[in-house]
């Protein structure tokens, strides 16, 4: 029986400033996951990624992540996707700093 | 402290020139991806989960107020305005962009600092004992000797292409502070009838294998350092496997050829290399080491000591855990816990780096430390100037009296930041020390060591924890397993036992709460420490705790 594809959505970093970015319907780089196209078919995302590789100067280290469909737009599946999305869950604390 | 000399300032600004021309290049596409990946990993330039991130070494951990204030303005103008200490004395900066790299590998030229050989198939920045010219149980300073071999492994022709990564940790006290035992080389300089030397350990590394060093020669004669580490090394990059990553440290090596034939092999090559290093070591060595001289500290009284610890409950808590033994009795080495209860283990802020720049200056010659536990130590401070510094730090959150105790976890980055974790570090960690601090039980339950490792690769060391926590992805969702009973310190080093499955983030931290109420019911009296326990009654009381199950074994 064949493999069901999960839908997934195009992401990488951005070469100059790291900055995570997805890939949106119209062809930009975002920083918005929302803005991502949720690829469905298999062979869509394989075409994009391979594209992706090719733009050396604009994004580094493509490749397709889980998601789904959600009233905002594509939600990410995994927790390591999500973290990307939304930055580290635990940062140095302000209060420290507002002490001084 | 080490100064560069012109060959090594004329070495590490022509590396930035170098790495700035690749950065160049790979922005103008003259360079791919896959070309410039090896050269930015040469300089430590990684990418992580949201971004670059750039691997700075403390070398030896060792660094000047100077120095301190350059890392500090590097993270205000480049980054975000803080830092990330490390378990290998290296700091890490999370938010670099890639063309701003080559003006912070300017900015830490200026100050005699690096990032090459921080990542790689190469020998790593050599890690030692915080407290090195410091210490009380010293037998000698150990910093020139890794001097030495900062200078001898950097760009060394043989050995840039390793099978993989290689790390050397030396100390030169009694008490292992240097996790001499979980290192590729792990170095001991030792005293025999009047003669210096080093107990040799090779083979350890924690990771997916984990493995504790073992003796290779147990007494080196200092003045064979260097062609020693040469043959060790050159055996491994002969015999080190290069067909599987995971296979591929010298640990392995070692197991699948037996440490006699490694030692064997190890001392034909050292034969061979002896003759060939013809004194320019020694003259090397005797230069670095007049630069380690140790500052003049001036004999004090120790009255306003006395007083602060008989009239202040917190300042002697403070005192009691922060404090270590100094060579001189009149002085003390001052442990700046970076673990307030809540926060990212090893963060350091841009202002609290100037602090503590400042703040070594006024009481402490200057000279700051990085230790294995992710805190900044001041190795000098005058007992007399102890009450005076505590107030400065506890005005600026930094005197969290907490070394050594359940909150001073060793946390790696994690899923937070790091591409490889698979579970999240920093939160638990934070949870933790927020937990027990709330239960003010922390000083009651004594000396612990906790460490809590994102991934397999084990970055903090969750093996040597008295309680060791791995993060896994159980199908998505974040699981942590617990080892109890693990030993960082040679020659008592044990790896811990695994316990039963895992915990959810949930139920992790009432587990431990039960797993260290356990503790306080089982120790004969408050000497014996949670390790000591469990040494003394075995896994299955804990075990019991852990999972609410029945103990098996008379716990008396």
């Amino acid at each position: 029986m064949a493999r069901i594809f999960q839908p997934k959505v195009l992401t990488a970093n951005h070469l100059r400033s790291g900055a995570v970015v997805w890939r949106t319907v119209d062809g930009r780089w975002s920083a918005d996951p929302r803005e991502a196209e949720l690829l469905t078919e298999e062979a869509d995302a394989e075409v994009l990624l391979l594209k992706a590789q090719g733009e050396a100067l604009e994004v580094i280290g493509p490749y397709l992540a889980e998601a789904r469909p959600g009233l905002q737009g594509p939600e990410l599946v995994h927790i390591r996707e999500r973290l990307r999305a939304t930055g580290p869950s635990a940062g140095l604390r302000v209060t420290q700093l507002e002490a001084l | 402290m080490y100064r560069y000399s012109d060959w090594d300032e004329a070495f590490v600004r022509a590396r930035v020139a170098e790495f700035s021309d690749q950065v160049e290049r790979r922005l103008t596409g003259a360079l791919s991806e896959d070309e410039f990946r090896p050269l930015r990993l040469m300089n430590g330039l990684y990418l992580q989960l949201h971004a670059y991130m750039l691997r700075v070494a403390v070398p030896y951990g060792t660094l000047s107020a100077r120095q301190m204030r350059a890392l500090a303005e590097i993270s205000e103008k480049w980054d975000r305005g803080y830092g990330h200490f490390t378990t290998r004395q290296n700091i890490q900066f999370n938010w670099p962009k890639l063309e701003d790299v080559p003006a912070i590998l300017s900015a830490l030229a200026d100050v005699e600092m690096h990032a090459i050989q921080t990542s790689g198939n190469c020998i790593r920045n050599v890690t030692t004992d915080p407290f090195a010219g410091a210490a009380a149980d010293e037998v000698a300073d150990p910093r020139p000797y890794a001097e030495l071999i900062r200078q001898w492994s950097t760009d060394h022709p043989e050995f840039q292409f390793l099978p993989r990564k290689f790390k050397i940790a030396i100390t030169g006290s009694a008490e292992d502070r240097a996790v001499i035992r979980a290192h590729d080389i792990g170095l001991r300089l030792v005293e025999r009838d009047g003669a210096l030397g080093f107990e040799v350990i090779v083979g350890g590394g924690l990771g997916r294998t984990p493995i504790l060093g073992e003796v290779i020669r147990d007494f080196l004669p200092e003045a064979d350092l260097l062609p020693y580490l040469e043959a060790v090394v050159s055996v491994y990059n002969g015999l080190g496997r290069r067909d599987n990553k995971y296979k591929a440290r010298i640990k392995i090596t070692m197991q699948e050829n037996g440490i006699e034939a490694y030692r064997a092999a190890t001392e034909a090559r050292f034969a061979e290399l002896r003759p060939l290093f013809g004194g320019a070591d020694r003259a090397a060595l005797a230069e670095i080491a007049a630069q380690f001289a140790p500052p003049a500290l001036v004999a004090r009284e120790a009255g306003t000591f006395d007083a602060a610890y008989a009239a202040d409950p917190v300042f002697r808590a403070w005192a009691d855990t922060n404090l270590a033994a100094h060579r001189r009795p009149d002085h003390a080495i001052v442990t700046v816990s970076l673990k307030a209860h809540g926060q990212a283990p090893g963060d350091a802020s841009a202002v609290q780096m100037r602090l503590l720049a400042d703040l070594a200056e006024e009481f402490g010659h200057g000279e700051l430390r990085i230790s294995q536990y992710q805190n900044v130590v001041l190795p000098h401070v005058a007992r007399a100037d102890l009450p005076a510094l505590y107030a400065r730090l506890k005005a600026a959150g930094l005197a969290t009296a907490n070394v050594g105790l359940v909150s001073d976890i060793i946390a790696c980055p994690g899923l937070d930041f790091c591409a490889l974790a698979t579970a999240r570090s920093i939160p638990v960690a934070q949870a933790i020390a927020l937990h027990f601090d709330a239960l003010k039980l922390e000083h009651e339950i004594g000396e612990l060591e906790l460490k809590i490792s994102g991934c397999i690769n084990a970055c903090a060391h969750h093996h040597i924890g008295h309680i060791g926590i791995l993060g896994l992805d159980r199908a998505g969702v974040e699981n942590y397993q617990i080892t109890l009973g693990g030993d960082p310190v040679a020659p008592s080093a044990r790896l811990g036992d695994r316990m039963g499955p895992g915990f959810s983030a949930e139920d992790l931290i009432p587990a431990l709460e039960r797993l260290l109420l356990a503790y306080l019911d089982l120790r004969t009296d408050r000497s014996e420490r949670f390790i000591d326990t469990y040494r003394r009654l075995g896994a299955e009381p804990f075990r019991a705790a852990l999972y609410q199950t029945e103990a098996k074994a008379n716990a008396a």
